[in-house]
């Protein structure tokens, strides 16, 4: 290890001293408030040693982690999230009976966790890093702790997602047997040369993509995450399905970008992309058709988020349809920045309605006449929702426009097929939730919310509309990340 | 940036007004007129002609491209005309959140106007979609009983219809960056593109469903009657008045001139639905009992002639066309704001309880009679000229459709008559005792009307000199 390389990893070690800090702070001095701060200095100073982290250039840390621009840009997103979920759970846990500084403690670790997915390009790396932000999570799922809800949810994501990570490893395993490597490069030379048909490959990379799937919540391993969803508190189920899904995908594409295992069609065994495919078209159609029974706002979204990596999977495959060009890679950025900030502002709506000590509120029918209680917030969610379903000048039709542009040039037809007739159903349900908030004469007690809460949720809510009206700076800026993650010129 | 300039204009006029109900409850009113007579006067100001460009999205060549030739400038002319129309037939109607309701009333305004300039496809697509979410809240918070229903509805035609167009798009877009080597949205290039015929046709059909259902023809029409019924009366106005000019507006635009071989190959079929669209809108409208409801068929009626007169595509035929939509524009606005009154005054549509109304309210019934009278197709008047060229240049296409055409406007005349017999004529209702009569408000919107549909039937050149080149531009056979 040299200096270089100290400096390459700042941003983790930045973090990992700030969450050192705030360990120590919360077993001296029992303070909400100063476990809170301490947890924003902690991730802005990680922010900020980004740039230093940038200008040790693209750098292989150990075998183990890659921390290049690619890196960089996703860590950049999740320290960001991290941040506008300890705003959104600060006041959500006040008023709870109990200790809440460790929540804080369990986020930076699980920001950590997905940082170093971001960056790992070896098998070892990746269950490390899926680990660390797993094992946080299921604590902050379960921590309003003496409910029933996070509880159960907690308990059935421990199971699920431990067997999910089971089959990951014992892919990686066979994957290993077959091939001798646990670094992505390493896969790449074997592609190259090695016997693509071999058995255990196959089945190792079968398991690895089931594994995958179960933490992306793609059908058919999907059954946990309208649970979770529902019954983990609303700034941990905001995190759950912005970080968690995008760190996973992260590291899936560097691993497809740089292992090159994807197609096995050529002389393989089972094709990879085609079980890919199979999956994405399951998730759309599974994912928008079961959010139309839903009256849980939180299990609406669940299902969307699950047609939403369905449709983000036609990213990967574009990949393969074109290899060399860096469309792929840049679509699925575009893409996770436009679900991201539009998912965000979602949630940070349900949770800036929600608290701890008065309970969730998460029925559609809680949200009537919302437009005429609470404008701005319902104005966001509105925003939101409209993204999600695809209308122009937001994010997620920049987001879905970039994926139909993909696919029409990958001449992925059946995909895209599928996306249009899933946006067709998607509409209905998102506008069922709008039509709700601009009923009038609905009563409702009064929400408890913070300055601080409305202000995150207006700005995530600006942040969609922006993205959506003027995406040229976003799409220059993920293209140099693409080609630099594929190496193009 | 002279056009987008005044779309500026009313998505800015729009935010203030929504915010201006906080200082006073007429605030939002005054402040929209003045937004609308701003606009006017700053549209007369841009010469016509003018084409401006500017980037966007470079990554996929998508740019801001907007113009104004005379067909566009009298669409936008006719929106914002009719945008007065709404603000002052919504004026004592609208009691809840004035403010959000000229919000979202001008920003359907500036949606509509950008889809009579964009000339960059990504662009056109934006507006298109972007003027459907305010209309949709004006049904959905502002609209009568069945308004969740109707505004959902609304809402799933045009949004499935338009991902099909924005497929079609995107497919064209790249067949044509295929065959190029250049990746443009752009309007004028795409005009280029050279295209597969088996391609051609699917691009075509995908967009002439979404232009189609906007139009709407047969037998994309039933979001129709719902959505004009419950929309509130602004809604309906704008609805009928203008939203389903872009429909036609798109058919002549974009899917002919794109497609010329696959729309010719297509001509029958399309001037069959156009046919279809005029005797089944008419039959349907006859059938009604609800004053709202009928109009709002007599509008699938007279569209019908829009789109037998764009596919017939020789010049009196799309020239027909054209005057029929600005035509069909004031007619339909005026019943529908007269829809709006009774409403208003009588709390009910069923013309079952109305009946002699004009007795109590004779002005209401002059004007009424007016626009009845125009809308059946009386010489002299803006429609007749419409439907009479419309019918001329179809007949060199296809006799038979074309007198299947001609029928409907007889049919034309007993649902209009009979809406007026109803409603205004006959035994007085025992159930109405008094009804106040028009104001000087409405009276001298109905009046400038009036005027407009008396100029376009007895000179209707000055809108024809304006199309004129626009439609030779076009490419349609002489």
């Amino acid at each position: 290890m040299t200096a270089l390389d100290f400096q390459a990893l700042a941003p983790h070690l930045t973090l990992t001293g700030g969450l050192m800090v705030v360990l120590l702070a919360v077993s001296f001095w029992r303070s909400h408030r100063a476990a809170f701060a301490l947890t924003l200095l902690s991730l802005a100073a990680a922010f900020i040693a980004l740039w230093p982290g940038l200008d040790a250039g693209p750098r292989a840390v150990t075998p183990l982690l890659m921390l290049d621009a690619y890196a960089a840009f996703f860590n950049g997103l999740f320290i960001l999230i991290g941040a506008v979920t300890a705003l959104l759970a600060h006041r959500y846990l006040e008023g709870r009976a109990g200790s809440q500084e460790e929540f804080h403690v369990l986020l930076l670790a699980s920001t950590l966790g997905a940082m170093t997915l971001a960056s790992a390009q070896h098998f070892a790396a990746l269950l490390l890093g899926l680990e660390i932000l797993s094992i946080s999570l299921y604590a902050m799922v379960a921590y309003p702790e003496e409910d029933h809800p996070p509880l159960e949810a907690a308990l059935k994501y421990l199971v699920l997602s431990g067997v999910g990570s089971t089959i990951m490893l014992f892919g990686m395993a066979l994957i290993y047997h077959a091939t001798g490597a646990l670094g992505f490069a390493e896969l790449t030379a074997f592609a190259a040369t090695g016997d693509r048909a071999d058995l255990w490959l196959s089945a190792g990379l079968v398991l690895f993509v089931i594994g995958i799937a179960f933490k992306l919540s793609l059908v058919p391993f999907h059954m946990w995450t309208p649970d979770v969803y529902q019954g983990a508190p609303a700034p941990v189920t905001a995190y759950l399905a912005t970080v968690s899904k995008a760190a996973v995908f992260a590291v899936l594409l560097r691993f497809a970008v740089d292992a090159q295992l994807l197609d096995l069609s050529s002389g393989a065994r089972v094709s990879v992309a085609m079980l890919f495919a199979i999956i994405a078209v399951l998730s759309m159609v599974v994912g928008n058709v079961l959010a139309l029974l839903q009256n849980s706002i939180k299990r609406l979204l669940a299902y969307s988020s699950i047609a939403h990596v369905g449709y983000l999977l036609i990213a990967l495959l574009v990949l393969n349809a074109l290899p060399g060009q860096s469309m792929a890679v840049e679509t699925a950025l575009v893409f996770l920045v436009g679900y991201l900030a539009m998912t965000l502002a979602a949630f940070a709506v349900v949770s800036e309605l929600s608290s701890a000590a008065d309970g969730e509120r998460d029925q559609i029918e809680e949200y009537s006449g919302l437009f005429w209680r609470h404008p701005v917030l319902a104005s966001v969610l509105t925003a939101a929702l409209l993204s999600l379903a695809g209308i122009p000048l937001t994010a997620g039709f920049i987001a879905k426009f970039y994926l139909f542009a993909a696919g029409v040039d990958g001449e992925l037809w059946g995909l895209l097929w599928a996306m249009v007739v899933g946006s067709a159903i998607s509409i209905y349900y998102y506008l069922k939730i709008v039509f709700a908030m601009t009923v009038r004469g609905a009563d409702a007690p009064a929400m408890p919310d913070s300055a601080a809460g409305v202000a995150t949720a207006a700005a995530l809510g600006l942040v969609v509309l922006a993205l959506g009206i003027y995406p040229t700076p976003l799409i220059d800026w993920v293209r140099d990340i693409a080609q630099g993650l594929q190496r193009l010129p | 940036m002279q056009l987008l300039g005044l779309i500026l204009l009313l998505l800015g006029g729009g935010a203030l007004a929504a915010l201006s109900e906080r200082l006073h409850r007429n605030a939002p009113r005054w402040l929209a007129l003045g937004v609308i007579a701003a606009s006017t006067l700053y549209l007369l100001a841009i010469p016509v002609g003018t084409e401006e460009q500017a980037a966007w999205i470079p990554r996929f060549g998508i740019s801001l491209i907007l113009a104004m030739d005379g067909l566009s400038f009298a669409m936008v002319a006719l929106t914002l005309f009719l945008g007065l129309v709404a603000i002052v037939s919504s004026w004592s109607e609208i009691e809840e959140s004035p403010g959000f309701f000229q919000f979202n009333l001008l920003w359907t305004l500036a949606g509509v106007v950008g889809v009579f300039t964009a000339l960059d496809l990504f662009l056109f697509f934006v507006f298109w979609e972007v003027m459907l979410v305010p209309m949709y809240f004006l049904i959905a918070i502002w609209g009568h009983e069945a308004r969740a229903f109707a505004a959902m509805k609304f809402f799933l035609f045009t949004q499935i219809s338009g991902l099909l167009m924005l497929f079609a798009i995107l497919t064209l877009v790249y067949l044509h960056y295929d065959a190029s080597g250049v990746i443009t949205f752009a309007y004028a290039d795409l005009l280029d593109a050279e295209l597969d015929p088996g391609y051609a046709f699917l691009l075509m059909l995908g967009f002439f469903v979404a232009f189609a259902v906007k139009l709407p023809g047969v037998p994309f029409h039933t979001w129709l009657p719902d959505a004009h019924t419950q929309a509130p009366t602004a809604g309906s106005v704008i609805l009928a008045g203008i939203l389903l000019k872009t429909g036609a507006y798109g058919l002549l635009r974009f899917v002919v001139p794109l497609f010329p071989e696959a729309a010719l190959e297509f001509r029958w079929p399309a001037m069959f639905l156009g046919a279809a669209s005029v005797i089944y809108g008419g039959y349907l409208a006859f059938s009604q009992s609800d004053f709202k409801r009928l109009v709002a068929y007599s509008s699938i009626s007279h569209m019908g002639f829009v789109l037998l007169g764009v596919f017939a595509w020789n010049t009196v035929a799309v020239q027909g066309a054209v005057v029929q939509m600005v035509a069909h524009g004031f007619s339909t606005a005026a019943l529908f704001m007269m829809a709006g009154a009774l409403q208003q005054r009588l709390h009910t549509r069923e013309m079952g309880q109305m009946g002699g109304l004009w007795l109590k309210a004779p002005r209401m019934g002059a004007v009424a009679l007016f626009f009845v009278i125009a809308s059946l197709g009386m010489p002299g008047l803006g429609n007749f000229v419409g439907e009479f060229m419309v019918l001329i240049g179809a007949f060199q296409v296809d006799v038979p459709l074309t007198i299947a055409a001609a029928i409907g406007i007889i049919v034309a005349a007993v649902y209009a008559l009979s809406l007026m017999q109803r409603s205004f004529q006959g035994e007085p209702n025992a159930a109405v005792a008094t009804m106040p009569d028009f104001g000087f408000r409405e009276l001298s919107v109905m009046i400038l009307m009036m005027v407009a549909l008396v100029w376009l039937g007895i000179y209707p050149e000055t809108l024809l000199n304006l199309s004129a080149p626009v439609v030779s531009g076009l490419g349609v056979h002489p």
